[in-house]
């Protein structure tokens, strides 16, 4: 189809126009090119196509282990492991040598069988595994084709298009040089969005359908500033974007050469930008990108990834060498935020997952795991550079408990004559419409707070943004979400308690000048937006930003506070027009 | 033979973690190993058979072995299983 416009999220700040590859590692084709060779022979390509595939195996888990990335190591363990499964084994010898299958036959047919087998099981977690025994069997196909499939997407294009990547196929991606990548499913938190960003690969994320109307081949534009994809585009819309890329390639560029000159408006309001952070390969980005510091670490993945509940060495590590890296700016370290989309795996079945149990609710309720965590954010801290924020709260009692915690860790830490930050800063995410309503209470009890946005935007509205019927009701810069944000500023300077935000409106160009009207002290982003935000703080006075905030308040809509914020943006930085270029559906 | 039954405890179920812990303590022995669960039979010694199982929280196994070392590895199993509770909780 020409000129065909499919919309999903942005989720790396840049534009990649070239040939697609749709990438499935769900169908495996057969090679029939190859003669069916005798019985031995075969057994000896499958074998030297399986040692092959060990080596590759353990190749890629040195290098996720060099990426510091030893959660994904874990993975390739378990992929091994199936390699060297008697089950698989035998039968495949079997098939070769009774039913005179060829290496390729028998490696398909066995994985056809099983894959019935696992489809059958009820735990959809384990059934999911049989993705493992595909990517296996794909990689003993490619072997016995003799291609190397680390290097191989590159040659097949530069944006490559898949349902949903690995973390070790993003990796491959990458250095293959590939430009952009599309996903079916996924959010911009997704563990494969972040690498992508991390590492400069164009990318929308969740766009329905898009591995059925794209074929390998098609020519594609990737816009991961507008969270557009345009299938074989016609001349003129090839040329606007190629018109954009150039652009924002410039102005990205100029704004990374001026990645750390403060971010001080013109009457010398300075706020901290800091960085949102969650793989140990994006650590490098905070100075990359210009941050002062991170101002939230995400731990999920540490726990979802790896399958298991990592223990308190373990996440030490990866505390310690967080600090390490923004030394002597801070970190705030975010303790697990479990539930809604970040689901643990458990069978815990809750009719209202985002009204239910995560967060603080679920780590005050598995003490174990919660008191591993905070053991280990404390003797990471021995420096004063950690800061602990706790996610969905709703209530004083629960800071009041979670700081109990801490301080019995403390007395603990002293015993063990472990050195820790004694006056570690404990503060709140500010998500549930509760804490910006009783923020003159919760700024007793903690010493800071941070805005969630997007789930504030949530809770307020009761907007489900993953609902498609709805989705249009949720924005971040509704009246409602903006009087609860300059509530929350209000309470909390008043008992000097300082305030950050760390939601998606934080990168959000025209939130800025609300942001900074409101006095907050710190905006915390994704990395690499943070070079263009810093330099549009420069170009405001907290006078205007002061004004601007006061005329959004008068507006009684979303839409209304963005057209508006729209009209002035542009007037004071008509280079933006070029990065909000949109495409116009017919 | 050998034989004993535990009861699976962790939460999270015989998930990949486990399953590879299974494998791996099982083929340290040179008995044959298998797991039981509702009268299906896996070879303990091979991941894809302990996924298969689908094993979660309260679920019953029993662990079979068959030869020299057969007590110490339906032992090493159970302490797996039950009292280490695959390192998890």
């Amino acid at each position: 189809m020409k000129n065909e416009i499919l919309r999903g999220t942005p989720a790396s700040p840049s534009i990649a126009i070239g040939k697609s590859f749709v990438y499935s590692p769900k169908q495996v084709v057969l090679s029939s090119l190859r003669e069916k060779k005798d019985t031995a022979e075969e057994i000896e390509l499958f074998e030297k196509a399986r040692k092959m595939a060990l080596r590759q195996l353990r190749n890629l888990r040195i290098e996720l282990k060099k990426a510091s990335d030893p959660i994904s190591s874990k993975l390739i363990d378990v992929q091994i492991l199936f390699l060297q499964d008697p089950l698989f084994l035998n039968s495949v010898e079997k098939r070769i040598k009774v039913k005179k299958e060829s290496a390729e036959e028998a490696i398909v047919n066995f994985s056809q069988s099983l894959e019935k087998d696992f489809r059958d099981i009820p735990n959809s977690y384990i059934a999911e595994r049989y993705l493992d025994v595909k990517d296996i069997i794909e990689r003993l196909l490619k072997n016995l084709k003799e291609e190397e499939p680390d290097d191989a997407l590159g040659k097949y294009g530069d944006i490559i298009i898949a349902e949903t990547f690995t973390a070790s196929t993003v990796l491959q991606i990458s250095k293959a040089g590939v430009g952009g990548l599309i996903a079916e499913k996924g959010g911009r938190t997704s563990h494969f969005a972040i690498l992508a960003e991390a590492l400069n690969i164009s990318a929308v994320v969740g766009v329905n359908g898009v591995t059925e109307v794209i074929d390998s081949g098609d020519e594609v534009i990737v816009d991961g500033i507008g969270g557009v994809v345009v299938i074989n585009p016609d001349e003129d819309t090839k040329r606007r974007f190629e018109k954009k890329k150039k652009e924002t390639d410039a102005i990205q560029k100029k704004f990374l050469e001026q990645k750390d000159l403060p971010a001080t408006t013109i009457d010398g309001y300075s706020i901290d930008i800091s960085a949102n952070i969650e793989l140990p390969i994006e650590l490098p980005f905070i100075k990359k990108f210009g941050a002062k510091g991170v101002g939230l670490l995400r731990t999920e993945f540490l726990f979802l990834t790896s399958e298991d509940v990592p223990d308190e060495k373990e996440q030490y590590d990866f505390y310690l060498k967080v600090a390490e890296s923004a030394h002597p700016d801070s970190v705030i370290m975010r303790t697990l935020d479990l539930g809604g989309d970040k689901v643990f795996k458990t069978k815990v079945q809750e009719e209202n997952p985002f009204l239910g149990w995560r967060g603080v609710r679920f780590t005050l309720a598995n003490e174990k795991i919660f008191k591993d965590q905070l053991r280990a954010m404390l003797k990471a801290s021995a420096k004063g550079n950690i800061r602990i924020l706790v996610p969905m709260v709703s209530q004083l009692e629960e800071i009041v408990k979670v700081r109990s915690i801490v301080e019995e860790i403390k007395l603990e830490l002293k015993k063990e004559g472990v050195a820790f930050d004694e006056n570690i800063e404990i503060g709140a995410m500010v998500e549930i419409p509760s804490v910006p309503l009783m923020a003159d209470f919760f700024s007793e009890v903690v010493d800071f707070f941070s805005i969630g946005t997007n789930d504030l935007t949530q809770y307020t509205l009761a907007v489900d943004r993953g609902n498609k019927n709805i989705s249009s009701l949720f924005d971040q810069l509704d009246p409602a979400v903006i009087t609860l944000m300059g509530m929350t500023v209000k309470k909390a300077h008043h008992k000097n308690k300082w305030v950050g935000v760390c939601g998606d409106v934080a990168a959000d160009v025209m939130a800025i000048p609300l942001l900074i009207g409101m006095e907050l002290d710190e905006l915390s982003l994704p990395p690499s937006f943070i070079p263009q935000i810093k330099n549009i703080v420069r170009g405001l006075s907290l006078k205007e930003c002061k004004d601007l905030l006061g005329n959004a308040k008068k507006k009684k809509s979303a839409h209304e506070v963005r057209k508006f914020m729209k009209k002035e943006m542009l007037h004071r930085f008509p280079s933006l027009k070029n990065i909000l270029v949109e495409v116009e559906d017919d | 033979m050998f034989k004993k039954e535990a009861e699976i405890i962790n939460s999270l179920g015989i998930h990949a973690r486990p399953a590879s812990l299974i494998v791996k303590i099982a083929s340290a022995f040179d008995s044959k190993v298998e797991l039981e669960k509702n009268n299906v039979k896996v070879n303990a010694k091979s991941i894809m058979g302990v996924l298969m199982l689908a094993s979660e929280q309260g679920d019953k196994l029993n662990i079979i072995a068959d030869g020299k070392d057969e007590k110490e590895a339906v032992d090493a199993l159970v302490e797996l299983i039950e009292k280490r509770k695959f390192d998890e909780e």
